[in-house]
C-alpha cells in the first residue's frame, strides 16, 4: 500500500488553533509544501508576526523567530543579513504589514531584500476582534466600521501588491486567493515561484493570499468564500504583477 | 603598547565595534551620533560585515533583533529620541534573552528636544524604558578610551548573560576628540557560551530554535520572568563596576558618571584649594547600580555630605539616596537640556550647602 496524501515535512503534528473555516491553516500547509518541495527545511528561518499566525512557530517545523508588530520584514532582514544563504521568510496579517509595518515592508521591498513574504489579506482585523483594517473594503462593517467602512472618514482600502509592485528592488509579486481548489493550486505555484525568487537571488518576492476570516466577518465558511469571490477580488485582482523584476502588466 | 591616536568620541565607538568582532551595524541617522553610522559604513565592509542603513531606528532595532537571534554579534547606536522609538524592539530583545549592543549618545530632551549633550535618559536606561520587567546592563564611560574598553566588554557581556547591554555616553564624549590607543586596555577573560539557541536553520541534528516572547498562559510568562529574575541578580552580584577617587577621609563624596565625573575632578581640584576635601564616586555600570559603594559612604563619620552632579534634572540622585538610606544628606546639583555644569557653579552650589565661604 502506498501513501497518497500525508502532512508536509515542514509542518508539526500540532493541530491549527486556527477558526473554523479560517484558510490560515491551508496556507501554511501551501507554504510547507512549497518548503519540502524545494526540500529547503534545513535551510529556512522563518519570521512571524503579530496576529493570528503569531503562534506560527507551533506549526511550521523550522527554526522561527517572533517578530513584533508589523516588524517581520525588519527582523528578517537582520536574519538574511546574517545569513545570505539560507532561505527566509515572513509570514504577516494586513493589519501587521498594511498598518503598523507598512514602512518596514514597503523599505524592505525596495532594497531588494532577498526575502519571501506571505501576506494573509482577510479584510479585517482577526486576532484582536474584527476591527477594521487597511484593507477593509468600503462599506464592510467591523467592529470598529459598525455602519460600514466610510470612505469620507477612513480612506480607501490599500491594494499593497500594486504599491509595492511599483518597487525596483520587488522581483516578484503576486495575489492569488484561496476560495476554490483551482486557486488555491495558483496560490501555491506563486509561493513556490517567490521562494524561487528569492534563492535565486533575484530581490524581494511577495504573494498575498486573499483570505477569509468566518467569525469575524460574521459568516459561515462557506459564505465566506463566496463574499471573498464576489466583493474582495473585484477589488484585489488576482495575478501576477512582476516577475523576475519584470513588471506584468496584462493580469 | 601600540601607539596613540587622536579620534573623535564616535569614531571610536565604531571602530571599539568592529575590534570587538561586531560584524553587523543597522542604524538610522541622528545628531549627535551620526559619525558612529558614518565611520561604520566605510570600516564595516573592509571588515567583511555588514552595515545597513534602516528606515527607522524601530526597523534598525528589529533588524538587530534578527541578526542578534540569528547568532550575529550585532548592534545598532542612536541618541534619545531615536532610542525612545527603540524601546518596544529592546523590551522585545530583553524577553527573548538576545545579546545585543545598543549606544545610547544622550541629547537634551523632552521631546524633540535639542542636540547639546545631556544624561536625561537615566531613568529610561535604568529602569527599563519599554514595558515589563526586565533590564538592560547600562555601562557609562567616561573617557574615549574607557569607551572603547567598555565597546569590547559590553559585548562580552551582552553573550555572556544572553541580555542586551546599553553604552550610556553623551554628546559631549560623541563629539570630543582625545588620545586614545585603539586597543581595549583590559579583557576580562570570560566564559561565553555557545549560541546554541540561535536561529540558522534546522537540520534535525538539534531541536528546532524559536526566538519568542509570547507566553498566553500567565504560569508560563510568570515562569519566564523568575527566569529573567534570577538572571538580573546573578547580574548584580557580578558586574557591578565603579570608580571611587579619594573618598576615605574627605569632606564631601560627588558622585558622577561619564561627561560629569571629568566634571568631578576639576571641582575637587578646585575645592582642595578652598580647604574642602572631596571625594568622588564614579559609577561605571548605572545598572547593576553600584548600591553597595555608596552604602558605604553612608558610614564613614567624615563624609559631611553626598553630592550627585547630573546633566539632568536629578535622576540619579534618587539611587544615590536608595543607597544612602538616609544615613547622609544628599544634595543635587544639575544643568538640563544641553547645558553643561560649569566646576565654578557646581563648588559654589557644594560651599553654600557646606556654608563655607
Amino acid at each position: 500500500m502506498s501513501i497518497i496524501f500525508e502532512r508536509p515535512r515542514s509542518l508539526t503534528d500540532k493541530p491549527f488553533h486556527y477558526c473554523p473555516g479560517c484558510t490560515h491553516g491551508l496556507v501554511h500547509r501551501l507554504v510547507a509544501e512549497v518548503i519540502d518541495e524545494l526540500d529547503i527545511q534545513a535551510n529556512t528561518i522563518g519570521v512571524e508576526p503579530v496576529g493570528c499566525a503569531v503562534s506560527a512557530h507551533d506549526y511550521f517545523d523550522i527554526d522561527m523567530q517572533e517578530a513584533a508588530h508589523g516588524r517581520a520584514p525588519a527582523v528578517a532582514t537582520g536574519i538574511k543579513r546574517v545569513w545570505p544563504d539560507k532561505v527566509v521568510f515572513t509570514y504577516q496579517g494586513d493589519g501587521d504589514l498594511a498598518s503598523i509595518g507598512m514602512a518596514e515592508i514597503v523599505h524592505a521591498a525596495a532594497r531588494g531584500e532577498r526575502i519571501t513574504t506571505i501576506f494573509i489579506n482577510n479584510a479585517i482585523f482577526g486576532m484582536t476582534g474584527g476591527q477594521m483594517a487597511p484593507t477593509s473594503l468600503l462599506g464592510q462593517v467591523t467592529t470598529t466600521s459598525p455602519h460600514g467602512r466610510d470612505a469620507g472618514s477612513a480612506g480607501y482600502p490599500i491594494r499593497v501588491s500594486e504599491l509595492l509592485a511599483t518597487l525596483q528592488g520587488a522581483a516578484y509579486v503576486a495575489r492569488v486567493s484561496v476560495h476554490d481548489v483551482k486557486n488555491i493550486a495558483r496560490a501555491k505555484r506563486s509561493i513556490k515561484k517567490a521562494f524561487t525568487t528569492q534563492i535565486e537571488d533575484k530581490g524581494f518576492s511577495i504573494v498575498e493570499v486573499l483570505s477569509t476570516c468566518p467569525i469575524n466577518w460574521g459568516m459561515t465558511p462557506a459564505d465566506s468564500l463566496k463574499w471573498l469571490q464576489d466583493n474582495m477580488i473585484p477589488y484585489y485582482p488576482l495575478g501576477e504583477l512582476k516577475v523576475d523584476g519584470e513588471g506584468v502588466i496584462n493580469r | 603598547m601600540a601607539q596613540k591616536v587622536l579620534i573623535k568620541g564616535n569614531e571610536a565607538i565604531g571602530e571599539a565595534a568592529i575590534m570587538a568582532g561586531c560584524r553587523h551595524f543597522f542604524g538610522y541617522p541622528i545628531t549627535p551620533q551620526n559619525e558612529v553610522a558614518e565611520y561604520i559604513s566605510k570600516r564595516m565592509p573592509e571588515a567583511g560585515g555588514c552595515f545597513l542603513q534602516a528606515e527607522s531606528e524601530l526597523a534598525a532595532i528589529n533588524m538587530v533583533y534578527g541578526a542578534a537571534g540569528a547568532g550575529a554579534r550585532v548592534m545598532t547606536s542612536s541618541s534619545s529620541p531615536g532610542i525612545s522609538l527603540m524601546q518596544e524592539g529592546i523590551s522585545y530583545i530583553a524577553a527573548s534573552e538576545l545579546p545585543c549592543l545598543i549606544v545610547n549618545v544622550m541629547r537634551g530632551g523632552p521631546g524633540l528636544g535639542g542636540i547639546q549633550p545631556s544624561q536625561a535618559d537615566y531613568f529610561q536606561a535604568t529602569k527599563g524604558g519599554g514595558h515589563g520587567d526586565y533590564r538592560l546592563v547600562v555601562l557609562a564611560p567616561s573617557t574615549i578610551q574607557e569607551m572603547i574598553d567598555l565597546i569590547v566588554e559590553g559585548f562580552d557581556i551582552a553573550d555572556q548573560y544572553r541580555n542586551p547591554v546599553m553604552i550610556l555616553a553623551d554628546g559631549m564624549l560623541g563629539q570630543m576628540m582625545e588620545p586614545v590607543v585603539l586597543e581595549p586596555k583590559k579583557r576580562i577573560e570570560r566564559q561565553l557560551p555557545a549560541k546554541d539557541w540561535a536561529t540558522t536553520g534546522c537540520d534535525g541534528s538539534r531541536p528546532r530554535n524559536v526566538i519568542n516572547s509570547l507566553f498566553m498562559i500567565p504560569e508560563q510568562l510568570e515562569q519566564r520572568n523568575l527566569i529573567l529574575i534570577d538572571k538580573y541578580k546573578r547580574i548584580e552580584q557580578n558586574e557591578v563596576q565603579y570608580q571611587s577617587i579619594d573618598i576615605e577621609g574627605s569632606d564631601v563624596v560627588l558622585v558622577a558618571y561619564g561627561t560629569m565625573a571629568r566634571i568631578a575632578r576639576t571641582v575637587a581640584k578646585k575645592a582642595k584649594e578652598l580647604g574642602i576635601s572631596v571625594g568622588i564616586l564614579r559609577p561605571i555600570t548605572l545598572w547593576p547600580f553600584p548600591y553597595d559603594a555608596v552604602a558605604a559612604i553612608g558610614d564613614m563619620p567624615n563624609v559631611k555630605a553626598v553630592f550627585s552632579i547630573e546633566m539632568s534634572a536629578g535622576q540619579m540622585v534618587e539611587d544615590i539616596k536608595l543607597g544612602i538610606n538616609g544615613k547622609k544628606p544628599v544634595y543635587f546639583y544639575g544643568r538640563t537640556g544641553g547645558m553643561i555644569p560649569s566646576p565654578n557653579e557646581i563648588l559654589d552650589y557644594i560651599c553654600d550647602v557646606l556654608e563655607v565661604r
